[in-house]
């Protein structure tokens, strides 16, 4: 039993994903509260040479197999759980993700450790750690103390910058065995399918404009497009939007989309829920139209109006139109 | 007896009896449909006969091939009495029909009529060779030009007869009673008589055979409302317009999956349709560039019914047969756009001559398709926010009455207290943001004229209207449930709405046992009465669009034009106007759906229609849909700066202050129209 | 294919939320539930399932109040059974609902369980994943489809940026989805009124709840942002102006 802090690490086809910056962001915040050390665990196959980037760690410990060179939910809970069940840690700390969701809760099953998700930011309070997480769409925050010895912690992008959790220096790395019970897998990865391409790269776009589920009518997508092409950009979309099939997966940002940096985003009846809100954090100027004014979107954006889309929309392209002399 | 007696029977009963084997079968399709009872108020049934059938009422709508079928109807009529003398003197030689035969005026009646129709038809060729009006696209033109042709060759043969008849047997009271008959004579006159003896009988027999052919061809096509128009006016419905009758059920599904479900009423609608195109000339849908044309409906059903009619009725099913039954009526024979496009705006069934209804088999297959879930997911979402929410914005019912929050004096709540007056407010109205400004209008110019009324606040539903006309009754039966629990609970002596639709529901299909006003009829009474206090006079040029619900569905069109008289305001009418009035396109439950296949907006072509107009400033609504679809329009056209969309009563309100503003806050736009 | 469907009710958004006497809870006076709108997915992609390759379709709630229009909805959309857990739940955590669902779901037989693969109140894992490990079967979370192949299913996992990882799962096994194949479906409310009349719900006692496992809330706030978003008033017209003039003066117009 110890007052560490370990981080699991989320690594896709050789890479490093930024959550798992974020996560030792607030492992660093934990672990330097704690007065403890803050372990990064890696798992992987002829991996061990991404733990050099895990300089914000104290320790990284790295398990190999062949089985782990790729996420599957089976195989890195039975690792996960059968290394750190003997360190017992204070928190453990995973990504409220596609890969973090499938394992955090049945580590915590195993370890009959409490589990805590949704987690945005930490604290150190009284000597104990704290969990500050969102709820209700964003709309509302619940915290409290992790109870102890152990506690298993989701955590949603964006309640630290991932430049926070990178640090010079490579950190001293031990190797440990996988656990035996890596053989009877109920868990197979088949392959992957890459994304259609797609008319467009959200990414590359400097100008987006994003419609969300308070547009209300697909009537009301044609507008928007109107006012993207005469900004010089594209639509983007929320989940809603994709789900109903008013507009095509690769023009979904956020969670499972694509995360965008563009210089302009401009969030048409966007609620700001931290799915969508985690895919446009780093746009330069971001300005919200959302009769709302409670909408969570609010505490992101940096200009807004609770005006009516469908009544602004064409006045807005006729005046940039005539703005831009055409 | 002679052979020509013999031939003429053989040849009538050759003709009568294909005529009666083709009619019998389509009588006896018609008996697959499911009971209707069109029946009492007979003295309104006759008098329907008389104006619509006799008078030709609604043909003269469209003036001149109006009057060449005047002309076709009362010829075929009177001169229905010289085919029967034909064939019985054919039959009887020297045969005299008695008195009708004899009597001068009816003969000289039925010559000017041969001309007449011979110049009808004329007419008629014309515009379908040389002019071929885009309302006979899809038509069977070729029975059209045949038909004619046939006509043509009856009157000419007739009055070849005629006039052959009078040169064999001499002067006598016909010349003088037929002078046409008499001129054609003249062709023949110079002949040897051994000459036109035979002559006669060509022209006999050209004119009996044409007559009998054309019996055959009846009921085969677009002509069979000869036999079935005076029936199908008679029978025709009498119900209220906005009253939609339900569906019958079958294996607990509603609405109408094959053609047998419908009812014989509505199948004897499709046999009297003579393909006119009025409908579809006039339908919003079809000229917006939607695959539905009223017309091509009602062709598709009645060949669909034949077809399978046909299947059904037959001893043996073999193969094509099986394949005929297997045909599904909304998929392959009728597609799904088509039944989605119908806006519901009542113009193809004002227009008919013979009082098809058009929107009833819609209602029904909507009904059907709804089931299947077969309508756009737009659509549905909008269903699941009406059945969650009782409101199509998907808000909470909590928000509905956040509109009055505006207001300095607060409104009655009606289920506190009583008032007599019940404003029952409407989705658009309560909840879209760009029409608040309208509404809290509205509260204020009730309040100025002393109105006593009240809101149901939170309580409030949608009326369900275009939930019926889009085909969801259940969830129309829910709601009105609903609205009717609370409804029973308050005092109220009569209810007003802004909504045409509302206004439609609640006072025909909601059984209020009290008077239902739309706003409009409200400002008029209390303009006329002097409760409202007009302080100046407008002086606005203006045109007023007529809302389909409240014109042509509730004949509400005069009441809004005194208002806007009253204020000082000169009303210039667009081309289409009362009864003809241009739907904005949202009715129907279009404004719930995708919009595919659009080419011209009903809205961008009606905001193009009033710019036209000179000097109007002002384009006129009495409708929350049409003050959303019409502002959008003005934009997307590009007319900014040329016409205002005002609701009824901005004006009214600015009518009631005793200054002009300085700068009227219309929501977006920036400056007046220049004059 | 034998699915079961955990169905979870959870506030609905679209009301205002308050927070109630103690701070650290929702306040449920005025709160409205609705069905977790993933849970409708989970359900859709049930129906599809049945509907492509057959079986059976069972839905599983907890009576937290109107629960029946969804169940008697749920029959009209196609599902075979539907039970309703009854007992007093206020504002019970996951840890809780799935120890009461636990010894139901030990009773029924099925291949798959179908739930949503979060929902909005989470603060505790999500439902699928904490009945995953107490049934002790396997999980796989942030599904969009689901193909039966020989005694497993194959199913497509979203990653960020829309890449899918295909993953093959034995069964029986839950699945989190977040989005069916194609959208719920809607059922005509005649249909429903059908499965009202014709259709038992049927009912079953809960257990002792066990919310062990999750973490205590000491406060619930409404977030007061760090920052918050210049807030431009007026008429279109004039935001319209305002922006235009701020673009400009962000060099995004030329």
């Amino acid at each position: 039993m110890s007052q560490d802090v370990w981080v699991t690490v989320e690594t896709l086809r050789g890479e490093v994903l930024e959550i798992s910056d974020t996560l030792l962001a607030a492992g660093r915040v934990l672990a330097d509260g704690l007065g403890s050390k803050l372990i990064a665990l890696l798992l992987g196959h002829n991996a061990e040479g991404l733990a050099r980037t895990l300089g914000a760690a104290d320790r990284v410990v790295y398990v190999d197999h062949a089985v782990l060179a790729d996420f599957t939910p089976d195989a890195y809970r039975r690792t996960i759980a059968g290394v750190v069940e003997g360190p017992a840690p204070r928190v453990v700390l995973f990504g409220h993700t596609s890969m973090g969701m499938d394992v955090a809760c049945g580590v915590s099953h195993d370890l009959g450790a409490p589990l805590v998700t949704s987690c945005q930011t930490v604290k150190v309070k009284d000597s104990q750690p704290w969990y500050v997480s969102l709820t209700c769409g964003g709309k509302i925050v619940a915290e409290g103390e992790m109870p102890g010895p152990t506690c298993i912690v989701t955590m949603i992008p964006g309640g630290y910058k991932p430049e926070a959790g990178r640090r010079e220096g490579a950190p001293e790395v031990s190797r440990v065995a996988p656990p035996t019970t890596l053989g009877d897998l109920r868990v197979s990865l088949k392959g992957y399918v890459e994304p259609p391409a797609g008319d467009v790269d959200l990414t590359k776009e400097s100008i987006l404009v994003g419609v969300g589920r308070g547009i209300q009518q697909r009537d009301n997508l044609k507008p928007a497009e109107e006012l993207a092409a005469v900004l010089g950009g594209v639509v983007a979309a929320t989940r809603p939007i994709v789900d109903q099939g008013w507009l095509p997966t690769s023009r979904l940002v956020g969670k499972s989309g694509k995360t965008v940096k563009p210089r302009l985003y401009l969030a048409l009846g966007i609620s700001g829920a931290p799915e969508h809100v985690e895919g446009i954090r780093d746009a330069a100027l971001i300005v919200a139209i959302n009769t709302d004014e409670k909408a969570p979107i609010y505490d992101l954006a940096h200009f807004g109006a609770a005006v009516d889309v469908s009544k602004l929309l064409p006045i807005l392209t006729e005046k940039i139109k005539a703005a831009k002399g055409g | 007896m002679p052979i020509k007696a013999l031939l003429v029977l053989l040849a009538f009963f050759a003709s009568l009896a294909v005529f009666g084997y083709r009619l019998y079968r389509r009588f006896d399709h018609m008996r697959l449909g499911q009971p209707a009872s069109p029946f009492g108020q007979w003295d309104e049934r006759i008098k329907s006969l008389v104006i619509f059938v006799l008078a030709q009422g609604r043909l003269f709508r469209f003036p001149a091939p109006g009057l060449a079928h005047f002309f076709f109807f009362w010829g075929f009529l009177i001169l229905f009495v010289t085919i029967l003398r034909a064939l019985l003197e054919g039959i009887f030689p020297g045969f005299v029909l008695p008195w009708l035969g004899t009597f001068g005026p009816l003969a000289l009646l039925q010559d000017l009529l041969a001309v007449a129709v011979t110049i009808g038809v004329i007419y008629g060729l014309y515009l379908r060779v040389v002019v071929k009006p885009e309302r006979y696209k899809g038509s069977h033109q070729g029975e059209g030009i045949l038909v004619l042709s046939f006509v043509l060759v009856i009157m000419l043969s007739l009055l070849c007869m005629n006039g052959l008849r009078q040169n064999l047997e001499g002067g006598s009271v016909a010349s003088v009673w037929q002078p046409v008959s008499t001129v054609a004579g003249l062709l023949f006159v110079k002949l040897d008589k051994a000459v036109q003896r035979p002559l006669y009988e060509i022209f006999y027999w050209i004119h009996l055979g044409v007559v009998l052919v054309f019996l055959t061809l009846l009921p085969g096509g677009k002509h069979f409302h000869i036999i079935t128009a005076p029936f199908n006016v008679a029978l025709r419905n009498l119900e209220p317009r906005g009253k939609l009758l339900p569906s019958p059920q079958f294996e607990g599904l509603t609405g109408v999956r094959n053609v047998e479900q419908f009812t014989w009423r509505q199948m004897l609608d499709w046999y009297t349709c003579s393909e006119c195109g009025r409908c579809q000339e006039v339908c919003p849908a079809y000229s917006s560039g939607l695959p539905l044309s009223p017309k091509l409906l009602i062709m598709s059903l009645r060949a669909h019914l034949f077809e399978r009619g046909t299947a059904l009725r037959a001893a043996r099913k073999d193969g094509l047969l099986q394949a005929l039954l297997e045909k599904r009526l909304v998929g392959d024979v009728i597609s799904d756009d088509v039944v989605w496009a119908c806006m519901t705006c009542y113009a193809c069934d004002q227009e008919c001559p013979l009082f098809i209804e058009h929107i009833s088999p819609i209602v029904d297959l909507r009904r059907y398709l709804l089931t299947q879930q077969r309508a756009d997911a737009m659509l549905m979402g909008a269903l699941a926010n009406l059945r969650r929410y009782g409101n199509s914005f998907g808000k909470s019912d909590r928000q509905r009455a956040m509109w009055t929050r505006g207001l300095e004096t607060p409104i009655k709540d009606i289920r506190k207290e009583p008032a007599q007056t019940l404003w029952f407010v409407g989705d658009y109205a309560s909840y879209s943001p760009a029409l608040t400004e309208i509404t809290q209008a509205t509260a204020r110019v009730f309040q100025q004229a002393g109105i006593d009324f009240g809101l149901l606040y939170d309580a409030e539903r949608n009326a369900g209207n275009d939930l019926r006309r889009v085909g969801e009754e259940g969830l129309f039966e829910l709601l009105m449930t609903k609205n009717k629990a609370v409804l029973d609970k308050c005092r109220f002596k009569e209810i007003v709405t802004t909504d045409p639709h509302t206004y439609n529901t609640l006072k025909n299909e909601y059984d209020m046992n009290r008077p239902v006003y739309h706003y409009t009829e409200v400002l008029d009474r209390a303009i006329a009465s002097g409760r409202l206090p007009i302080q100046r006079q407008l002086g606005y040029t203006l045109t007023y669009h007529d809302p389909c619900y409240l014109g042509r569905y509730n004949g509400i069109y005069d009441a809004p034009r005194r208002v806007l008289a009253a204020i000082g305001c000169r009303v210039v009418e667009m081309p289409r106007h009362r009864d003809r009035s241009l739907c904005c396109g949202a009715g129907g439950g279009r404004i719930w759906m995708e919009e595919k296949g659009i080419k011209e907006r009903s809205g961008e072509n009606r905001i193009r229609e009033a710019a036209a107009l000179d000097g109007v400033q002002y384009f006129v609504v009495a409708c929350p849909k049409d003050m959303t679809i019409y502002r959008d329009a003005v934009k997307t056209v590009g007319q900014e700066g040329r016409i205002v969309v005002k609701d009824i009563i901005e004006l009214v309100e600015e009518a009631l202050e005793a200054q002009p503003k300085d700068c009227h806050n219309d929501g977006g736009l920036s400056s007046y129209p220049k004059r | 294919m034998d699915i079961v469907v955990p169905i979870k009710f959870v506030p609905d958004l679209v009301e205002e939320l308050e927070i109630d006497a103690s701070g650290a809870a929702l306040d449920r006076t005025f709160l409205r539930l609705i069905p977790n709108e993933q849970d409708d997915h989970a359900l859709e992609q049930a129906l599809l399932l049945k509907e492509r390759h057959g079986g059976t379709v069972t839905v599983l709630t907890l009576d937290t109040g109107d629960v029946d229009e969804t169940l008697f909805t749920a029959v009209a959309k196609g599902a075979d059974r539907v039970i309703k857990i009854t007992g007093d739940f206020a504002g019970l955590n996951n840890h809780a609902i799935a120890s009461l669902l636990h010894p139901v779901l030990q009773n029924l037989s099925f291949d798959l369980i179908l739930t949503g693969t979060q929902a909005v109140d989470d603060l505790d894992g999500s439902l699928g994943t904490l009945l995953a490990a107490r049934l002790d079967l396997p999980y796989v979370g942030y599904i969009t489809g689901v193909m039966p192949a020989d005694g497993n299913v194959v199913v497509r996992k979203e990653y960020p940026g829309g890449l899918i990882a295909e993953m093959a799962i034995r069964l029986p096994a839950v699945l989190g989805i977040q989005a069916a194949e194609k959208p719920p479906r809607y059922v005509v409310t005649s249909l429903v009124m059908q499965a009202m009349k014709t259709a038992r719900i049927e009912e079953i006692e809960a257990g002792q709840a066990d919310s062990r496992g999750a973490a205590g809330v000491a406060r619930m706030f409404r977030p007061e942002a760090a920052a918050h978003a210049e807030m431009i008033e007026g008429h279109p017209d004039q935001v319209a102006d305002a922006l235009v003039a701020l673009l400009k003066e962000r060099g995004l117009l030329s």
